[in-house]
Parts: structure tokens; sequence; C-alpha cells
């Protein structure tokens, strides 16, 4: 048993020891090995929450800036109505990445003989498209209408049901909500889009889209649905686009700026802690050289301590931020930050080199000093 | 003798105080710049929003409903009131002037252009960059500014010349290109550029403001007016119906610069008029405000915590070093006071040079983040330095007093004989 061992031990006497002298030094000096640990896992923590974010922020503020409703119009092209499948064809094609909303426009009276213009649509999903409308109370039932704040002035200045009339044919509403929203809405009333048709029989003449992406995607989208929207004229709405753009643009390279110096920050904490800790050792160094170790196999020690240490630093590191990041996302987006496994490799590597170079840089300067004046306390 | 060890130690230990104190110069100047851009990142984004184009509107106080679909305006342009232009310009006399980056009148009328063409087109008169005067103060404002996404290919027209720009869609209908004539209401008149907006304007022709009043033989009319401010986002106050607030709390109101609050002061500036919020683009810069500002105050939460662990790392290091030092100063004599009170000394100079310099060189670092992400400066408010001074203290203290219980408590023989 015992023979085996030391056979085993004498087939590869380096490896061996070179394994033990590297466990018993963690072992024995637990309490720098463990600071030095502490400071590798925080930078590589701290470094995986920024990177995280940095990736992540920008699906996070393309969802808040949905919220200034559609960023691309499909309209039929003179004054036609679109085809009766364009609403189908253009759900199709945005495949679930956002949601499309109809709009049918008429000009109708009132009954002295105002014009107003009255719209149809899908009130349910306007209401996920247009979040910034205020409306007192969203229409439930047939024949119920959303007024908007000017034109109720008009037609209904005391709230009571009010008629309308278009070619001829009449309808009676109930104005069920006040809209407000300070642009051209406010001087129109909207009707679901089953009353307006069944009343008008005018199908309707704009989509509006919004769909979340990046510019690129959004722009291949927009080719897709003049591909199969001939007729229509499908275009992006550029104040929206652009200010996206400039916004996300100008927030992404604050947070690059602020990463890039956190990530310094971070590195060169973990540099004065393991120089600290390695020059500490300069009499494990002075012992090693005067028994007769090479400066290579003392260089390699060293080296594969520190490697050891930013390996683990970075895997414990990187779980860590991942929940910083996600504990960011939640308290600031209200969702997550989803995990992004890519950034590992990147903190991995990134964690061992900046271990590597803290370890050598010491023996470098301690390679001149002879290990009797370093054993004397010189 | 306290005076002169503390002397000695820094005379004597250039390389090691060296190092300390470039770990805290680091340390503070990271916090500096990243605390510096978290406080002023609110208005540089308000400003980036404002790409979005205008937030307010006026109105006519009497106006009739507007007719318009999609963009088009089917209202006959007789109808209805008007704005008067002269009125216009003491919008830069009301309290939050400087908060209002620009506006610009519109005036839409139709016209038969081209002569052959007999449809009616509809065109837009309003500012490009036009020079105004309000007292001494001179401007400039107009479509440039409100309506940042206009692209225009060729050269904007000048705003007191009879040019115009021409919808790029109409452009293409009509088969013209920047510099050709175009005959509009029976004159001819010179196309300066194509204009490009994503929206009803690629129909259109946009002229100078006096143009189509002269075509409506309206002179000073103004149908709509769109104003582009820099506002607060909402909060509880905000909320609150101005009409039922008392005398102080309106005053509170009145002096903030909530997107009502400057509704109500164009109204007043400006006689007969109603202002109006445009929902779209106030209420969401808000959200997207709050977001942004929030992001960062995390992540500067995050460069401090990282900065504090530097600064602490860098110490403890400095001070394990020691060891032997303290050894021999307790041999000789000194009590564990007087040790402690000896490295914090040296903590509290480290930290002051630390900070001074880091406070400096994070200024530098926040001007160079905002040239060369904004295009503006950061202005670095002075009651940050006592601050990022008091902090740097704090967390160089902090860091070392771990350091320094141990190196206080370790034992003088084991200290002497080099033995850790």
């Amino acid at each position: 048993m015992s023979s085996d061992l030391i056979n085993r031990r004498a087939a590869k006497p380096h490896t061996s020891m070179f394994l033990r002298m590297l466990m018993r030094a963690a072992v024995l000096r637990r309490g720098r090995a463990a600071s030095a640990l502490l400071a590798m896992v925080v930078a590589a923590a701290v470094a995986t929450a920024m990177l995280n974010l940095y990736v992540d922020v920008q699906a996070k503020l393309r969802k808040e800036f949905r919220n200034y409703g559609a960023n691309i119009v499909v309209v039929a092209k003179d004054d036609k109505a679109l085809p009766a499948d364009a609403l189908s064809k253009v759900q199709s094609a945005i495949a679930g990445h956002g949601f499309a909303v109809p709009f049918a426009y008429i000009v109708a009276r009132t009954s002295d003989g105002q014009p107003v213009v009255v719209a149809g649509t899908n009130l349910d999903q306007v209401r996920k498209l247009d979040s910034w409308w205020s409306v007192t109370s969203w229409p439930n039932a047939s024949q119920d209408a959303l007024v908007g704040t000017r034109a109720a002035a008009v037609v209904s200045p005391q709230g009571k049901p009010f008629d309308l009339s278009f070619q001829l044919r009449a309808i009676h509403l109930n104005p069920a909500g006040i809209l407000r929203t300070g642009a051209s809405e406010d001087s129109r009333v909207y009707l679901s889009l089953q009353d307006f048709e069944s009343w008008t029989g005018v199908q309707p003449s704009t989509i509006e889209i919004a769909a979340s992406g990046s510019s690129d995607e959004i722009d291949s989208l927009v080719q897709k649905l003049s591909q199969s929207l001939p007729a229509t004229e499908v275009r992006p709405i550029r104040q929206i686009m652009e200010g996206e753009a400039r916004v996300l643009g100008k927030t992404r390279a604050t947070l690059a700026a602020a990463a890039a110096l956190i990530i310094a920050t971070a590195a060169l904490c973990v540099l004065s802690t393991l120089i600290g800790w390695v020059f500490d050792r300069r009499r494990d160094f002075a012992i090693m050289k005067a028994l007769g170790a090479s400066e290579g196999l003392i260089s390699g020690f060293f080296a594969a301590e520190a490697a050891a240490l930013g390996a683990v630093g970075a895997l414990v590191g990187f779980g860590v931020g991942v929940g910083v990041a996600a504990w960011i996302g939640r308290v600031n987006f209200h969702a997550p930050v989803v995990p992004r496994f890519n950034v590992l490799p990147i903190v991995f590597v990134g964690s061992i080199a900046v271990a590597l170079i803290s370890a050598v840089l010491p023996i470098f300067l301690l390679r001149r000093v002879q290990p009797a004046m370093i054993l004397r306390g010189e | 003798m306290f005076g002169r060890l503390v002397y000695e130690s820094f005379r004597r230990q250039k390389r090691r105080k060296l190092l300390a104190g470039i770990a805290i110069t680091l340390g503070v100047g990271v916090a500096t710049a990243m605390i510096a851009v978290a406080t002023d990142i609110g208005d540089k984004i308000s400003r980036e929003l404002r790409s979005y184009g205008a937030n307010l509107i006026v109105t006519p106080q009497e106006d009739t409903l507007d007719v318009q679909i999609d963009g088009v305006d089917l209202k006959p342009p007789s109808d209805g009131a008007y704005l008067n232009e002269a009125d216009l310009p003491r919008i830069r006399g009301t309290f939050w002037h400087h908060n209002i980056v620009g506006f610009a009148p519109m005036l839409p009328v139709s016209v038969a252009a081209n002569g052959a063409d007999a449809k009616n087109l509809t065109l837009l008169g309003t500012y490009f960059s036009k020079h105004l005067k309000f007292g001494k103060e001179d401007f400039t404002t107009g479509v440039r500014l409100t309506h940042p996404w206009w692209k225009v290919q060729g050269a904007w027209p000048d705003d007191n010349s009879t040019d115009v720009l021409l919808g790029e869609s109409l452009a293409s209908k009509l088969g013209r290109k920047a510099g050709d004539e175009i005959m509009i209401a029976g004159q001819s008149h010179r196309v300066a550029g194509i204009l490009s907006t994503g929206g009803a304007e690629d129909n259109q022709i946009v002229a100078p403001l006096a143009l189509a009043q002269q075509i409506l033989g309206k002179p000073g009319a103004v149908r709509r007016l769109y104003v582009s401010a820099l506002t607060k986002p909402e909060d509880a106050l905000a909320r609150r119906d101005p009409k039922s607030m008392n005398p102080e709390m309106f005053d509170r109101w009145y002096c903030s610069p909530y997107v009502a609050s400057i509704a109500y002061q164009l109204q007043e500036a400006i006689p007969h008029s109603h202002a109006e919020q445009i929902r779209q683009i106030a209420q969401n810069e808000g959200t997207v405000l709050s977001r942004i500002k929030g992001l960062m105050l995390l992540v500067t939460l995050a460069a401090l915590f990282a900065s504090a662990l530097a600064v602490s790392a860098a110490m403890a290091t400095a001070i394990f070093e020691r060891r032997s030092e303290v050894g021999l100063m307790k041999a000789l004599g000194a009590g564990n006071i007087s040790v402690a009170a000896l490295f914090f000394a040296e903590a509290l100079l480290l930290a002051l040079i630390g900070g001074v310099l880091g406070f400096a060189g994070g200024a530098l670092l926040a001007r160079q983040i905002g040239r060369s992400i904004f295009d503006s400066q950061i202005t670095i408010e002075p009651v940050l330095f006592p601050v990022i001074l008091a902090i740097a203290v704090i967390v160089t203290f902090a860091g070392s007093a771990m350091a320094i219980r141990r190196a206080v408590k370790f034992d003088p023989v084991y200290a002497l004989r080099g033995e850790a």
C-alpha cells in the first residue's frame, strides 16, 4: 500500500510535490488566501454585473421606448382602404415581436353640421399601444365612444349621448370616456371597429405597428412589409426611431465608460491585494531558492497558484455578478437582467490574466535579491 | 516626536506610500467622475430626449375642431381662430425661458401648385431658423430645433426669402429637385431643398411663415405653435390641479419646470391661447429619464463600492507589511493607542493628498466623458469637493481599521523574529 504510494510519487516527483505545495499554501495561510480570493471574487462579480448590464440595457431600454407607441405605419395609397388581408399579413410578419393596430377614419357631421373626425379601431390594443392616452374610462359596450376632450366640447358638452351622421347614415353614441393626448386625437371620436364598420362600411386605412428590436431589425421588417403589401406605403416613424437611437446610444456610451472605470478599479484592487500576498511570502520564495529550485519552477509555482485563484474567483464572482445584475434589473426596470453566458469567458480570462500579472510582477522584482538576504529579514 | 515619526515614515517608505497613494487617488478619481456623471446625466439625457421634438402645443383658445387625418389637415384654412405671430417672442419672457429649447409656429394653407396639377396641396408655413428679438435678447428658433428629425437634401431656405422645401414624395411626383423652380399660387418660387420627415410633410410644401400668411391673406396669423421645453418628470405636486392649491403651493408649482406649469406660463405669455402638453412625448420622457437616472445611480453605487474596496485593499496591504515596525515600537514601550494613532495619522494624510489629486483627476475624467459622449460640459458642483474628501477619509480609515487592529494585536516577539 505505502510502497504503492512511494512508487507513484517516485514516478512523478515534480507534479505531486507541486500540487502539495499549492494545497498547503492555500490551507496554511487561510486568512491571506481568503482575502486574496475575496478581492478576486468581488472584482469578477463587479465586472460580470457591469458587462451583463451593458449587454442587456439596450433590450431593457427598448422596452421602455416602446411606450412612445408605434414606430412603423402602414398607410393605404391614394385614400383607398387597405387590402382585407393586410392586418393578418402584418401580424405574421412581426411574429410576436410587437403588435399592430388597425385604424379607419372618416369625417362625420354632428347634428348641427360641424365636421368631426371619427376613428374606428381596436380599443383594447390602442390602450396597449398608446399608453400615454389619458382616458377617464375606457368604453366596453357597443355604441360606446371615446371622445377627445376638444371634440367633446362640440358633440356632447354635457356628457349626454349624441348623434353623428355619415353619408346620410346616422349613429347614436354614448360618450363613455373622455380622451386627452394634447395632439390631434383630442379632436376625434373613437369607436370600436365593429361599430364603425357596421355604421360606415369603411375599412381600415392605416395600421400602426409597435415593433420591438434593433434599428436594423426594424429596417428589415419595413422592407419585408413593403414587399408583401405592394399596394400600401410602409414607413418607419422617424421621429420615434431617431430619438430612440440617440438616447439609447448616449446611455450605452455612458454605461460603457462607467463599466470601463469600474472594471479598472476592481482590477486594481485585485492587483494590490495579490501583490501584497506574494510579496509577503518572499521567505517561501527564498527557502525554495535556497533548496535549489530553479527560477522557472518558482515562477511556475506562483503562476499556477495565481491562475487557480483567478479561476475560482472568476467562477464564484460570475455567479454573484449575475445576481447583482438581476437585482439592478428588478429594482430599476422591474424585470431581471437575463444572465449572459457569453460574458463568462471574458471574465474568466480577464481574472486569470490579472491574477497572473500580479503574481509574476513581485517575483520579477525579487529575482535579483539573494535568498540569504530575504531569510535574514532584510 | 509623533510628527517626526509620521514625517520619517513618509520620507523613508516612499515606494509603499506611493502605491497606497496611487490606489486612493485612482479610487477617488473614479468615484468623483461617476458621481459627477450621475448627477448630471438627468440634464444631459433630458436634452437628448428633446430630439423627440416638441412636448407642448399652443393653439388659439376659441379654435374650431381640428379635422386632421394621418397628419393631413382637412379643415378649410379660413375656419377657426389664429394666434398672433407678434406675441411669439414673449415666450422668452416667461419664468422658465431658459428651459425652452425652441419653438416653431405652423400655418397650413391649401394651394394649387405647378398650374398643371389641379389637386390642392398643403403648404405649411413655419420658421426654419429665424432670428428674433425679445427686449435686448437675440435668439434663433424654428423647426431645426423643434423637429430635429427633419432632414433636408439641398439647403434650408432662408426665413426671409420666398424659397420653399418640397416634401420627398411630392417632389418625386412633381419631378422636382433642389434648385428647380415651382409655381405656387401663381408665383414662381425656388425649391431650396427636398425635405424628408417620415410623416405627412413628405407630401407637402414647407415654406417660410411669411409666405404662407401672404397666400392666406392674413398677416401675422399662426395656426399652432410647437414648443420644445426641458421639463422635470411629474411627481405628486405636478399631478395636482393648480386651481385647488393654496398660494404657497401654487408658487412652488409655478416655479418648478413641470410640463404643466410651463404650459400655464405659455398661456399667460400668449394672449387668447390654450397650451397643452403633447402627452406622447411629455409623459414618456419622464419614464425614460427616471429609468436612465436610476440605472446610473445604481452603477455609481457599484463604482463607489469598487473604489472603496480598492482603497481598503491597498491600505491593508501597506499596513500588513509593517508588522516588524509595530513590534519594534511596542518593544520600546509604545502603547496600542499611540501605534494606532500613528497609522491613522498616516492614513489621514494619504487620504487628503489622494483625495485632492483624485478629485482633480476625476473632474477631468468627467469633463472628458461629457465632451466625448454628450458634446457638452459636465459641470462639477463645488459642494462635491468636501463630500468627496470626507468619503476618501472615511473609506481610508475603514479600510485601514481592520489591518491596524491586527497589527496592534500582533505579539512584538513574533514580529521582531520575523515570523508571520
